[in-house]
């Protein structure tokens, strides 16, 4: 059976990791590669990274950051923010990520989602959208959850997996930051609607949240979390044991030990 | 691993235009094994172990080992001695045939057929089979003595091998047991991928590069 997957989720700026990160036992706490063999070693199923970098000069920075983390870590990476056409696939993939999430890129381009798909196929292109409520109607928001685009997050999501969007992460603006748990109608709505991996995001506070997640929408693939998981609220290690316990199945770490 | 005297790298990793190589290569490294990037296929020919990627099509990948000259440097190393591990597609690609999007024949290194998931499992499942899953051994391998029964690794892929029971050292169950791992002589296959398993990926890459094999 597959596994729930547990992903942290990591914002790089000019090539570092922001938000305070804060473990006692990281030398280099803003450097995404440490970050990312800190959370592999932890248990994380995925790593996702997110380059919130405006300028040409961040971006490189950003793709040297991925090639050493991608020389680190052995575990699936995705990375998003930025990709606005088929050169940024190509430039991503080239330096070890294994899928691209578009979210933003794709509402300016309906069409690159599925150009992606049919040239790097369907499992590489993660369909990213951030969802709020409008007069009751969960409505897609772009440029970071700053602009309504008037979009029908439903029919969005659902045009753009049959597009050929592998893997959809949704965000929910409205519980976002909030941490008083996952949005449990909207993930029910989009699970009702796609067959393809739904990834939560967006609300986690605690590891009963995970537990309701999981337990609640059966279909539910991934939950999705950053600051929780870099404050140290939320261990991985301890979150994947209750989890376990609850009955989510769950992927443990090599039990044999010691190193390779 | 030292002793193999002529070759610096112990295992050519075959570069055939199709493929994640950097990930790979890359976790040669983290393990202290040397892998080397083979483009020509005279060097491939002479490598003490090969590793045969592959993502995308199945048709596309076997005209491109084709047209590259990899396929007859495979099966030259193989007669060397040489042992070779397929990955993902590389994986599929060892079969006889491929029915994505055709008919198209493999290199026929291990007797089966690979076919789309979706006739294999039941149709509420989800596909490609995509995430983390367990190994169920099937027989015992040299593949696997680094790591133990249960250990999950990652998959993803819309088509498995399947009329290949002789060769078949490890399944993941999704609805049904699909063909994880195989091993015929000297040649071994992945269906999942091991350089993004984790420390359990690593374990079997490690695994290979201790197995039988005359240095060429």
């Amino acid at each position: 059976m597959i596994t729930k997957r547990i992903i942290p989720c990591l914002d790089v700026r000019n090539g570092r990791v922001v938000k305070g990160v804060n473990f006692t036992d990281l030398r280099d706490v803003s450097s995404p590669a440490e970050l990312g063999a800190y959370y592999s070693a932890a248990g994380a199923d995925e790593l996702v990274f997110y380059d919130i970098t405006a300028s040409a000069e961040g971006r490189k920075l950003f793709t040297e950051a991925l090639t050493e983390v991608a020389r680190r870590v052995f575990i699936p990476l995705t990375v998003g923010g930025g990709i606005n056409g088929l050169a940024d696939f190509e430039r991503v993939l080239g330096c070890g990520a294994d899928k691209v999430s578009v979210n933003s890129g794709a509402i300016r381009d309906p069409a690159l989602v599925g150009e992606a798909a049919k040239r790097y196929g369907d499992q590489c292109v993660v369909l990213s959208v951030d969802v709020k409520r409008v007069d009751g109607v969960f409505r897609v928001f772009a440029r970071g959850g700053r602009e309504d685009t008037g979009l029908e997050a439903l029919s969005w999501v659902r045009r753009c997996v049959d597009a050929g969007a592998g893997e959809v992460v949704v965000n929910s603006i409205d519980t976002d930051g909030v941490k008083g748990g996952f949005d449990l109608e909207l993930l029910s709505a989009v699970c009702q609607r796609v067959r393809v991996p739904v990834i939560a995001s967006g609300g986690a506070g605690s590891i009963a949240d995970f537990v309701s997640l999981f337990e609640t929408i059966p279909d539910i693939d991934a939950g999705l979390a950053a600051s929780i998981f870099h404050f140290g609220e939320v261990k991985i290690s301890e979150l994947k044991r209750v989890l376990a316990a609850h009955g989510i199945p769950m992927r443990q770490l090599h039990s044999g030990g010691g190193q390779v | 691993m030292s002793g193999w005297g002529i070759m610096p790298e112990n295992i050519a990793i075959i570069d055939y235009g199709v493929g994640n190589l950097f990930s790979l290569q890359s976790s040669f490294a983290a393990i202290g094994e040397r892998a080397a990037v083979v483009r020509d296929p005279a060097e491939a020919a002479r490598a003490a172990r090969l590793l045969l990627p592959g993502v995308g099509a199945f048709g596309d990948a076997a005209a491109r080992l084709r047209s590259s000259g990899m396929d007859r440097a495979i099966l030259e190393a193989l007669d060397r001695g040489a042992a070779l591990l397929g990955v993902c597609l590389g994986m599929q690609l060892l079969f006889d045939e491929s029915l994505e999007y055709g008919r198209h024949a493999g290199l026929g290194l291990i007797p089966g057929t690979v076919r789309p998931i979706a006739e294999l499992i039941p149709p509420e499942l989800k596909i490609p089979h995509i995430g983390w899953n367990a190994l169920r051994f099937r027989r015992e391998s040299p593949l696997f003595r680094r790591i133990r029964e249960g250990d999950h690794v990652y998959f993803v892929h819309s088509y498995a091998a399947v009329d290949c029971d002789e060769s078949v050292i490890a399944t993941a169950d999704y609805g049904a047991p699909l063909t994880a791992a195989v091993q015929w002589g000297r040649v071994y296959g992945c269906q999942f991928h091991p350089e993004k398993s984790g420390d359990v990926g690593l374990r079997i890459l490690k695994a290979f590069c201790e197995t039988e094999a005359r240095p060429c």
